[in-house]
């Protein structure tokens, strides 16, 4: 399943390259796009695991940029 | 600007003053002072980082850069260095929101409102809030929030920020309409036939904000820089401290403390992880202001590198839209017999040739006060590339080229050819009833265009087509084509295309209308679609759409793909040249901090709006 999410306060273009290979080693993440331009998080991965995988990009991304958050 | 970024100019309008007034006093203490004031917010993140592991992260740099040269006694250029950050990161941002701001006007296709008749009266509505069904008005000068039908009024519609195209285009009681169109004149009352997110204006939209996550390799390749530029600078940081000390000893060690911290100030690739994104997307957003959707920055990457064409002859270089030339009756075969078989036949195929056919004989069957209601086949059959073949009133009525007429065993007229026009040859049952003659017209714009893509570095030029030969080459020399495939069935489009990427050396863009080229369209390195406008499988289908129906776009997506790929690679050899010859020249000593500092942000700031002169592309 592919979805895509806005990051609100993503101000930092490294951070978000830093956050993509961060996300894209999350076991559950088959594959993680972050794009800087858009603003947006798209992600794939198993339907059910999306909760977990939302929780968990959200913890990696909290470590780099402190007020980047994924609009749901 | 944002409540944030208002904040942070006061903030560092304050910082500034304090600085100042340290210098102006040359009192210790206020220097003390204006490097806490301007530092802590800096200080506080890089011991964040450090505590998650984020040791290469920007603010903790810094933060050693600015302690290095407060160690070495330059007390002035420590605030500098964390003032000048700040400063730069804050034009960094508010120059990265304003391109981002831009491109999405360029895409101001969406309506803000919608305005919905409820028991007569008019309420204003969010246009995700329709619904099915719902009557909405539009008034002069307004979008269409959603796709729909008029149910009454006319109107001229400018579409040219869905399409690029300037000409208005008139719509009447009855006829679709496409969200994004803006209603030029007279009141339209319009009932809601797709729900917003189904709309034209939000797949674009989308379409558009997806394009971002398919990355580009030049994009990929900055990444991937960036990921080892940093620690290498900083290991190059620390072996200028250690090596020069283990030669020359201890007592040297504050000037290649200085030079080290030099190094820490410029070993972020800000400018050059910004830019690039920066200057494909805007790339992206003039080709969309001008009518043309791609659907990847890498799709943008790689018309830059095309050298082959191909396009599919009808519908494409020609208008696609048919018309019968001749009709010509076997011996002894009524003409309304002919063109009762070819309605028979023709009226319940899709192709451009079926729907010309039952077109006009409709109204030739009309005029012979002839109806055509009970035209109705059974057990109807359609052969790629070959016709149609069915059963009306117990007779097997076929209707095709040549070659169905060979499958079904009967001998055509030989004498009948065509230069330009495709023949279609009628039998019922075992008889030969005759056959028609239908000719396309060439796109006015055809000749021009594709001179112009041979002057942007095309090498070949290759038409695809079913028709015969004789007419293809025809055509193909008429507008300037080199190469022609003719009499190919829909496979053997596919085995074309394979044909030309056999040679690696080519890279191959396939122009269709997107409809009946799916396979051809994906095979291709980049597939286009032509005059999609309205059409979803077209959308679908293609990697980059035309939504216009003007081959002189397709010039114009080159002249963007290459100024935009030249924006990039100006910004990649600026960027990493000026971060070189201040390395360099931190090493041997002469460049300061304050050049360190300009080769971070300053180089960031340039970049960015240079960046930016890839929107100036989409205007005609």
């Amino acid at each position: 399943m592919k979805k895509s999410f806005k990051l609100s306060e993503l101000d930092c273009a490294n951070c978000a390259a830093k956050m993509e290979a961060g996300i894209n080693k999350l076991k559950a993440v088959e594959h993680a796009t972050i794009s800087f331009m858009t603003k947006r998080l798209t992600l794939e991965c198993a339907e059910e695991k999306l909760e977990e995988v939302l929780g968990d990009a959200q913890k990696v991304i909290s470590k780099i940029e402190r007020d980047c958050k994924i609009v749901r | 600007m944002t409540k944030k970024q208002k904040r942070e100019l006061a903030f560092l309008l304050l910082c500034g003053g304090l600085y100042a007034l340290a210098i102006v006093t040359d009192n210790v203490w206020f220097y003390y002072l204006a490097y806490g004031v301007v530092g802590a917010t800096i200080f506080a993140e890089s011991i964040r980082g450090v505590f998650h592991a984020q040791m290469l992260d920007e603010n903790f740099l810094m933060t050693i850069a600015s302690l290095g040269a407060i160690y070495v006694g330059e007390y002035s250029e420590a605030i500098a260095v964390l003032l000048f950050y700040r400063v730069g990161t804050f034009f960094e941002h508010y120059a990265v929101n304003n391109s981002r701001d831009s491109i999405s006007s360029l895409l101001s296709i969406r309506a803000d409102y919608a305005t919905k008749l409820v028991d007569g009266q008019e309420v204003e509505v969010e246009p995700e809030d329709l619904q099915l069904g719902d009557i909405i008005v539009v008034k002069a000068g307004e979008k269409i929030p959603v796709d729909s039908r008029i149910i009454k009024g006319s109107s001229s519609l400018d579409t040219s920020a869905l399409t690029g195209e300037s000409l208005p285009r008139l719509a009447n009681e009855g006829e679709d309409v496409i969200s994004g169109s803006v209603n030029l004149d007279g009141l339209l009352t319009l009932e809601v036939t797709s729900l917003y997110e189904d709309s034209t204006v939000a797949k674009i939209l989308e379409l558009v904000e997806v394009s971002a996550s398919r990355k580009a390799n030049v994009e990929k390749f900055i990444t991937k820089f960036a990921k080892y530029y940093t620690p290498i600078v900083v290991a190059l940081a620390a072996s200028l401290i250690v090596i020069p000390t283990l030669i020359y000893g201890i007592s040297g060690i504050d000037t290649w403390i200085y030079r080290a911290m030099v190094f820490l100030v410029i070993s972020c690739p800000c400018a050059l992880v910004i830019s690039v994104p920066l200057s494909l997307f805007a790339g992206v957003g003039s080709a969309s202001k001008a009518g043309i959707l791609v659907k990847g920055s890498n799709y943008l990457e790689e018309i830059a590198k095309i050298n082959t064409m191909a396009f599919d002859k009808t519908g494409t270089i020609t208008t696609g839209r048919f018309s019968i030339d001749k009709v010509l009756p076997a011996n002894g075969i009524k003409e309304t017999d002919l063109l009762t078989a070819a309605y028979v036949c023709e009226s319940k195929s899709n192709h451009p040739l079926a729907k010309a056919v039952t077109g006009e004989c409709k109204l030739k069957l009309d005029a012979m006060a002839i109806s055509t209601d009970t035209l109705i086949p059974t057990e109807y059959t359609e052969k790629s590339g070959k016709g149609i073949t069915c059963t009306f009133e117990g007779k097997t009525f076929g209707c095709g080229n040549s070659k169905l007429m060979e499958d079904l065993g009967i001998d055509v007229d030989s004498n009948i050819s065509s230069k330009t026009g495709s023949i279609i040859h009628l039998s019922a049952s075992e008889q030969y009833l005759g056959s028609m003659i239908l000719s396309d017209t060439l796109r006015p714009e055809a000749k021009e265009s594709l001179a112009e893509l041979k002057a942007e570095g095309i090498k070949n030029l290759v038409m695809l087509t079913g028709d015969s030969q004789a007419a293809a080459r025809e055509i193909a020399s008429e507008v300037g084509i080199d190469t022609v495939k003719s009499q190919l069935l829909p496979a053997g489009k596919v085995d074309a295309v394979e044909g030309i990427l056999a040679d690696s050396k080519n890279h191959l863009a396939f122009v269709g209308d997107g409809i009946n080229d799916a396979p051809v369209l994906a095979r291709a390195n980049v597939g286009i679609a032509m005059g999609a406008f309205g059409s979803d499988a077209a959308i679908e289908a293609a990697d980059i759409v035309i939504m216009a129906d003007d081959l002189r776009l397709l010039p114009k997506l080159f002249k963007i793909s290459k100024k935009t790929m030249a924006i990039c690679r100006a910004n990649i050899v600026f960027a990493l040249g000026v971060k070189a010859i201040i390395l360099a020249l931190g090493a041997l000593g002469i460049a300061s901090m304050w050049v360190a500092v300009f080769g971070d942000v300053g180089v960031s700031v340039i970049a960015i709006l240079n960046s930016m002169r890839a929107l100036r592309m989409g205007s005609k």
